[in-house]
């Protein structure tokens, strides 16, 4: 956009002043972070580790793929990508959240692991909620970087709409506390309504704020070819959904999807002769809390996301202010505003402002999901994890077509499980 | 009544698409209550009408405790 020479210069002051990071926010990451000397003391014992293969299955309904199909069809890409055959994987994680309720299988690691090729290696299934994969993807990550595997893969998936809405309600409640707030009749909207009203309460966070992230993420997912749903959205739209749990309305919860990711993991010193288009894990921290929502002292506060935030700042040496992209766990439209502070992008309470401002859209100081986040791509729970480290790395690649930012070179991801309990944020820096 | 289990709203919201156990008794609403001793706990808040819904800070009476959760009313304004 071209702008006269003084409006332009306003306009850039105002753009600065209302996305500028909180003030906090500026000073070394880790400073305040007591554990740090015991991470460095391990971190000279690990081995950098890099993506070297990316795979995803569009996400969205998918009544002819089962479960095992979309976790091969995403591995398949993913291997080919890392220009590697199935026999020379040597471990496989597979995220997966509520397989044995949604289709009724179990034991799905090496389910999944024999029709993908991955004969005799140890496979295992990691169940953290919607963290899932990003759990296994920690874990994976563990294996290559302490030298025990060259090559693993991480493959999230979850095949959601072969059950009703109520079923999957039901099922999705599970990862709450089914002795307390579950038994009351608490689903994963409600818990989060709870979260959004709080939020309002105590900052002022208001309706329009929520919904400025649907609109944002939905036009990000229209440009975003595998995405579930890609359909622009108005504010008018989404400020008069169909109330799910009040405050929020459909157009607040993230979509019921199908759908499967994948990724390869090798030491870095490796990566660049299998595929020159790696990326570069500069951190993956996973950390937990309570369960249950009404155990925790402020609800406008997810302290596991806090935490894993300063950590991998402080293992990645980089601060909020240094990440060009990031995409956040939006199963609702609270739940990225309120990461998007907890991660130190805006002071506590700011986050409502920032994306109502624009400072989180594609030409923004920090474009906050530019896949079109969980809202708009789909939220096929088990998934989630590693189809965002995909959306990440394809930025960082420079693939992410109409939705490429020109800054990309260091992205985060952050996959939240339940109201909070369990949280993986990962730092990737391009090749 | 005990009224040492009356409290505090924390947070509320009203459930508009519920689990499948719980179809008919939707719309309902669930709150977070926050108890004299400050412990917090999740629980239903009885009534389908406007009038019979808290917001955060009021004060909510326990009525009774069905299949282990509690339910509880709005409490009546202060009568002095």
């Amino acid at each position: 956009m071209q702008v006269p020479g003084h409006a332009a210069r306003v306009m850039a002051e105002q753009q600065a002043m209302d996305c500028s990071g909180g003030s906090g926010n500026g000073r070394p990451a880790g400073e305040h972070f007591k554990i740090l000397p015991a991470i460095d003391a391990i971190l000279e014992y690990m081995r950098p580790v890099a993506v070297v293969g990316i795979g995803k299955t569009a996400f969205g309904a998918f009544p002819d793929k089962s479960l095992r199909a979309l976790a091969v069809e995403a591995t398949n890409h993913a291997l080919a990508d890392a220009n590697l055959a199935a026999s020379e994987v040597e471990a496989f994680y597979l995220g997966n959240f509520a397989g044995p309720s949604f289709v009724g299988q179990n034991h799905l690691a090496p389910y999944v692991g024999m029709a993908a090729g991955f004969e005799g290696i140890p496979c295992t299934r990691f169940e953290d909620a919607c963290a899932s994969s990003g759990s296994a993807f920690f874990h994976a990550w563990l294996g290559v970087s302490s030298g025990i595997y060259d090559r693993v893969v991480v493959t999230g998936v979850e095949k959601m709409t072969s059950q009703t809405t109520p079923r999957v309600t039901e099922i999705l409640a599970g990862a709450g506390d089914m002795a307390s707030e579950g038994k009351a009749g608490a689903t994963f909207p409600a818990l989060f309504g709870m979260i959004a009203r709080r939020h309002m309460q105590q900052y002022g966070t208001t309706r329009e704020q929520l919904a400025a992230v649907a609109v944002k993420n939905h036009a990000n997912g229209a440009k975003n070819p595998l995405a579930h749903m890609r359909k622009i959205i108005t504010l008018e739209q989404a400020m008069n959904g169909k109330p799910i749990a009040e405050p929020l309305t459909v157009y607040d919860c993230s979509l019921i999807s199908d759908g499967a990711a994948a990724v390869v993991l090798v030491p870095l010193e490796q990566a660049r002769d299998l595929n020159p288009r790696y990326a570069r894990i500069l951190a993956v921290v996973q950390t937990s809390d309570h369960v249950a929502l009404d155990s925790k002292a402020d609800i406008t506060v997810f302290p596991a996301v806090q935490a894993a935030g300063k950590k991998a700042y402080a293992i990645a040496k980089v601060g909020p202010q240094d990440i060009q992209l990031a995409e956040l766990h939006d199963c609702f439209t609270i739940a990225e505003i309120v990461a998007s502070e907890d991660l130190g992008f805006v002071e506590k309470g700011d986050g409502g402002p920032f994306v109502e401002n624009g400072c989180t859209r594609l030409d923004g100081r920090i474009p906050i999901n530019t896949s079109g986040g969980l809202k708009s791509k789909g939220h096929p729970v088990g998934a989630t994890g590693v189809g965002q480290i995909c959306d990440v790395v394809m930025q960082l690649r420079g693939d992410a077509g109409e939705r490429q930012l020109a800054r990309h070179q260091l992205g985060l991801a952050q996959n939240l499980g339940g109201s909070g309990a369990t949280c993986v944020v990962s730092i990737l820096e391009a090749a | 009544m005990d009224a040492s289990r009356d409290g505090v709203i924390y947070t509320e919201t009203i459930v508009h698409s519920p689990p499948e156990q719980f179809a008919a008794d939707a719309p309902y609403q669930l709150a977070i209550l926050e108890l004299p001793n400050g412990n917090r706990t999740t629980i239903r808040v009885l009534g389908k009408e406007a009038a019979d819904r808290v917001r955060i800070g009021d004060r909510a009476t326990f009525v009774e405790e069905r299949d282990g959760v509690a339910y509880y009313r709005k409490a009546k304004p202060a009568s002095d």
